[in-house]
């Protein structure tokens, strides 16, 4: 920075007051470090002979903390003032920005009139504010008088930037978004080779609203005159006059080659017919002969509307400026474009991700060539220029960002018949991804001075073609007479074209949005080339990352799993007592509560040896069955233990397999017959089909025919047989039948009782637990008396029954005495 | 006599075999009941197609859109539809069922004193729930491209968000969904298994099964709950389309993936653990 020049612009008059300080303070904390703003009204002086006096309204916003930050200008776009950007301004102040924004002259409250960002009026103000933000306090110096400054803004004030840092070298960064190189070319453009603004065509539709929301009530509002008037008679003629372009090229930045020195974050937007991509591609280039870093990004709004990506774009100028004005001002230049790729399932929203790729290449990297198909087309336009074919629409908005997911449903796009010339590319082998401003060479044919549009679209297989972007490049073909070749560039877009579409050009003699002369005409336009398609596959969207999460969670639950099967364990302790080795049964101090606190079996202690029949005999609730069950290892006792040939009993000991059991009922499964039930029972333990003696055990079921049919249709009886059949299955050692009786008839309950003492002098042995005192007496050899959970006496039948006496007499005897 | 004290020719490691728990869960009424309506609905959905007519490509774009573009867009469609309750419904069937039922037929204290090894009984009874869950996850899919192809034709699959994908890597993309589909009925297929080790009625596990994932939906549909939705079972259900993008999206299918298998994991660690310890009282 040149402290020479600082002084000569000191002294050239410009005093720079503050009138009203504290005009409002506030703080906020929503979110973040609490920041706090000032408004005051700047004094400045500017004009060409720096003699007009200017009041601008600005406020200033800083964090709360003391210290001194670096400054951020944050310019308005047009017809706004700076409560627009006041969201934006809180933003960076709350990333420890100490952030300037004010209504540009002829805008809000503040004086003058408008001049469309011109060297003599707005750049000569911002100048004066950036003399301001150097005597605040808290903001940070480079010098004394040069503040550590930025600037961004969008469209209005995304070229107050570029053109501050043209004229002021105290600003030490750019982020100009959705702004102009040449205001001229953006509204008279020519997309022909060598043409430029002057044989431009007048973007009407676009200038009428950017003039009209400067222009207030009036015609010409608060517009300067001269501009006011320059404009009035272009937009009369619908063309472009040496003068108005003359003053709209000094309001460009690429006026001034070579003075922008300063890194640039340069942000365009892809529905964007105000100001297309090429506008940001000429600043890249301009900014980048200077030797400066640019980074370009392209996102999916823009002045049309599409998806605003306001957290997306904050946070690349955010950290555009942090790498800028915060560090060490180094980095990578970036080229990042982002791109609608589908819907998220759980939002139902698009997902828009962001490729980058180091460096931008510009528009026209990487070319392939795609052959055009298409015979020499004649087209017309019509008298009065209309109807007149409709591609962009200034605030067409929702409608142009529906193109971006491929929803051609809303093609939207009109060509009037006979108005349009179409070429096509032959169907693609695989998806081409262009990025940049694809060529075309064309042959017009046509009287006079010829304006023609030229749009891309895609054409699927099936379904009708939709614009690739709702753009048109406008251009111009001068004598045409006889036939001239022009090279066309079609609007800078970044899209994919998929496997099997075409691309299709279409050249239309008039466009709504400009301006064309009212005199009918025919041309005839032909294709003298092939279409290039620039791409860039230097551009990657990064895999989006998941998050730690996924593969955290999975970790930790097979380690909670872990925790829970280790923790849950209880220990088997295999014991096997040798000595016992040829006792069926022998149960010692077993004891079980439930959960109610019913003391189901308490301190039970007996003993059954090989041969005998042992009945269990006590009333409902004696506590046989919970008994039983223990044996079983279905219940785990309180205390003691039940040993099975030695074997201490737990929830699948092998020597379970020893032992056949009918407790508390059959078990089936009712949609299987009788015999699939015992054959896949018999298979479930895993033991030799010849170990089973199916035949013996359906002897004693007994049930003939039905033995095929499905359980569900047997009687309680045959249910029965069934059960004290499976228990049967390989003739264990030890058989426990828990009321084997119920449901038996007579004869039935005769021929079990054969069945068990049979059973018993084959060496097995059999418990038959029971509360019928007879069916003990006429089966048992042995019995054992349960009452409340605890034996009350246990031997040979006969001797319990003592001489001549009946068990059912001693069974109530011996319960009457039970404790 | 074996050295573990079991009788001739016992082995736990041979009891209960797959084949055998297979047989027996088959012939079962609802088992078969369930596949016929995976089966026939594929047809149902031909017919509602035929009489009402192509979906049309108007609103939203959506897989009902494209539905009628080939057997692979309608088996997609009919995966789609039937995914939010339908497929929950035969899974929680399959796996809250399979213990529940045992125990309310009495059978399942037979089949312990065999004696089937607990862990063993249900690791078994798990893997053949699963198989047939995921056999019912499958069979829509499979016969609705068996009905698509009679009644729209093989070809290409049309994106819903525009676009297409030729059959070949269409296939590979289907099955990527129907493997996620699976996994994702993992954390369904986990709750009933515990419930069903839990409880002696087989309707309260199949039920309070797919009660959570009511429950869960309507809590997804709460968006004040933020962030914290992305926690809820059933929020990443749909994620499968996302293999259905011009670029297959991964991170919905990744976070949904993680969240059912670790859900899963640790109510399947539940379930071992109580019927580990249980008193067999039914």
């Amino acid at each position: 920075m040149r402290i020479g020049e600082w002084r000569r612009w000191l002294a050239g008059g410009a005093v720079v007051a503050v009138l009203a300080t504290g005009g409002a303070v506030w703080g906020l904390s929503d979110g973040g470090p609490p920041v706090r703003s000032v408004e005051q009204r700047v004094a400045v002086v500017d004009g060409p002979h720096d003699d007009q006096h200017v009041v601008l309204d600005t406020t200033f916003t800083a964090p709360r903390r003391p210290g001194r930050f670096p400054a951020v200008l944050l310019g308005h776009g047009f017809g706004g003032t700076k409560a627009d950007v006041r969201g934006e301004a809180e933003r960076l102040a709350r990333d420890g920005y100490a952030v300037l924004t004010w209504s540009a002259r002829g805008f809000g409250r503040s004086t003058g009139e408008i001049a469309l960002d011109s060297p003599d009026y707005e750049v000569k103000d911002v100048r004066q504010l950036i003399d301001w933000l150097a005597r605040r306090p808290d903001v940070r110096l480079d010098r004394p008088g040069d503040p550590r400054v930025g600037m961004t803004g969008e469209s209005y004030g995304g070229a107050i930037a570029l053109l501050t840092a043209a004229f002021d070298p105290r600003v030490d960064a750019v982020a100009p978004r959705i702004t102009w190189n040449s205001l001229a070319d953006a509204l008279f453009p020519d997309a022909a080779a060598g043409g430029d603004a002057s044989s431009g065509v007048f973007k009407k539709l676009w200038a009428g609203l950017f003039f009209s929301s400067g222009a207030g009530r009036s015609a010409c509002g608060r517009f300067l005159p001269a501009l006011c008037e320059q404009y009035q008679k272009a937009a009369e003629a619908g063309r472009p006059d040496a003068e108005v372009v003359a003053t709209l090229r000094r309001s460009s930045p690429a006026s001034y080659p070579g003075r922008i020195k300063v890194p640039a974050l340069l942000v365009q937007g892809q529905t964007d017919s105000l100001f297309p991509l090429d506008q940001a591609d000429a600043n890249a280039r301009l900014i980048a002969a200077t030797g400066a870093p640019v980074s370009v990004a392209w996102y999916q709004g823009g002045h049309d509307g599409g998806d605003p990506e306001t957290g997306r774009v904050d946070e690349l100028v955010r950290e555009f400026f942090d790498q800028r004005l915060r560090g060490d001002g180094g980095g990578p230049a970036r080229f990042t474009v982002t791109r609608a790729g589908g819907i998220d399932s759980a939002t139902q929203k698009t997902v828009v991700t962001a490729a980058t790729a180091p460096g931008y290449p510009g528009t026209a990297n990487r070319p392939r060539a795609l052959a055009l198909t298409g015979p020499v087309q004649p087209v017309h336009r019509p008298a009065g220029g209309e109807p007149a074919s409709i591609s962009a629409l200034p605030g067409l908005g929702a409608l142009g960002s529906l193109d971006a997911l491929g929803g051609s449903a809303l093609a939207g796009a009109v060509d009037v018949p006979g108005q349009s010339a179409v070429f096509d590319t032959a169907p693609l082998a695989e998806p081409v991804r262009l990025t940049g401003a694809a060529t075309v060479r064309l042959r017009v044919a046509g009287p006079g001075d010829v304006p023609l549009f030229a749009k891309l679209y895609d054409v699927p297989p099936s379904g009708p073609a939709a614009p690739a972007r709702r753009l048109a490049a406008p251009f111009s073909v001068a004598r045409a007479g006889a036939g001239r070749d022009v090279t066309v560039t079609l609007p800078a877009m970044d899209r994919l074209f998929d496997r099997g579409h075409r691309l299709r050009v279409v050249v239309s003699t008039t466009d709504m949005g400009f301006a064309t002369p009212p005199a009918p005409g025919t041309y005839r336009i032909a294709a003298a080339g092939p279409l290039t398609v620039p791409t860039v596959p230097a551009l990657r969207a990064p895999a989006p990352g998941v998050p730690a999460w996924v593969w955290a969670l999975p970790a930790a639950a097979v380690l909670v799993a872990a925790a829970l099967l280790a923790t849950g364990r209880v220990r088997r302790r295999d014991s096997f007592d040798p000595e016992l080795a040829d006792v069926p049964l022998e149960i010692t101090g077993l004891t079980k509560a439930y959960r109610d606190g019913h003391l189901a079996v308490a301190d039970l202690s007996f003993r059954v040896e090989r041969g005998q029949v042992l009945g269990l005999l006590g009333p409902n609730g004696a506590g046989k069955t919970t008994s039983l069950r223990m044996t079983m290892g279905l219940i785990r006792p309180d205390a003691g233990e039940v040993r099975i040939f030695g074997h201490r009993v737990a929830p699948g000991a092998p020597v379970l397999s020893r032992l056949g059991s009918f407790v508390e009922g059959p078990g089936f499964l009712p949609h299987l017959s009788g015999r699939d039930n015992l054959d896949l029972y018999w298979r479930a333990t895993g033991r030799p089909a010849d170990d089973a003696h199916l035949e013996e055990a359906l002897a004693v079921a007994g049930l003939g025919p039905a033995l095929d049919r499905p359980v569900r249709a047997y009687s309680q009886g045959m249910r029965q047989r069934l059960a004290i059949a499976q228990a049967m299955l390989g003739l264990p050692d030890l058989l426990v039948l828990d009321e084997p009786a119920n449901g038996l008839d007579p004869p039935q309950i005769r021929e079990m009782r054969d069945v068990l003492r049979r059973y018993a002098a084959t060496g097995r042995t059999v418990i038959v637990s029971s509360h019928l005192l007879s069916e003990v007496e006429q089966t048992c050899t042995h019995a054992v008396v349960m009452a409340g959970g605890r034996r009350v006496a246990a031997g040979p039948v006969a001797e319990l029954t003592g001489a001549g006496r009946r068990l059912e007499d001693a069974f109530l005897e011996i319960i009457g005495e039970a404790p | 006599m074996t050295a573990a004290g079991g009788a001739q020719g016992y082995a736990a490691r041979r009891t209960l075999p797959l084949r055998v728990e297979a047989v027996r869960q088959f012939r079962r009424r609802r088992t078969l009941v369930a596949f016929g309506i995976l089966l026939v609905l594929p047809w149902v959905l031909v017919l509602a197609f035929q009489l009402g007519g192509d979906p049309g490509r108007d609103g939203e774009p959506g897989l009902v859109t494209v539905a009628t573009s080939s057997a692979l867009n309608f088996a997609l469609f009919a995966l789609f539809v039937s995914a939010g309750f339908l497929l929950v419904v035969a899974v929680a069937l399959f796996c809250g069922d399979t213990v529940a039922s045992e125990a309310g037929w009495s059978s399942l204290r037979y089949l312990l004193a065999a004696p089937v090894p607990r862990g063993r009984l249900l690791a078994n009874k798990l893997a053949v729930a699963l198989a047939y869950a995921a056999a019912a996850v499958v069979a829509l899919p499979a016969m609705s491209l068996v009905a698509g192809t009679a009644a729209f034709g093989w070809g290409p699959v049309a994106l819903p968000t525009g676009g297409s994908v030729p059959a070949g890597d269409a296939l590979g993309r289907m099955a990527l969904v129907v493997a996620y589909a699976l996994v994702s009925e993992l954390v369904v297929a986990a709750l009933a298994f515990l419930l069903s080790v839990t409880t002696d009625s087989p309707l309260g596990a199949v039920g309070g099964a797919v009660g959570l994932v009511i429950v869960s939906n309507i809590l997804d549909a709460v968006t004040a709950l933020g962030a914290w939705r992305d926690f809820l079972p059933t929020h990443w259900m749909y994620a499968w389309t996302d293999a259905l993008q011009p670029d297959v999206v991964w991170t919905g299918m990744a976070k949904g993936a993680s969240l059912s298998v670790s859900y899963a994991v640790v109510l399947l660690a539940l379930a071992f653990r109580r019927f580990r310890v249980r008193d067999i009282t039914s």
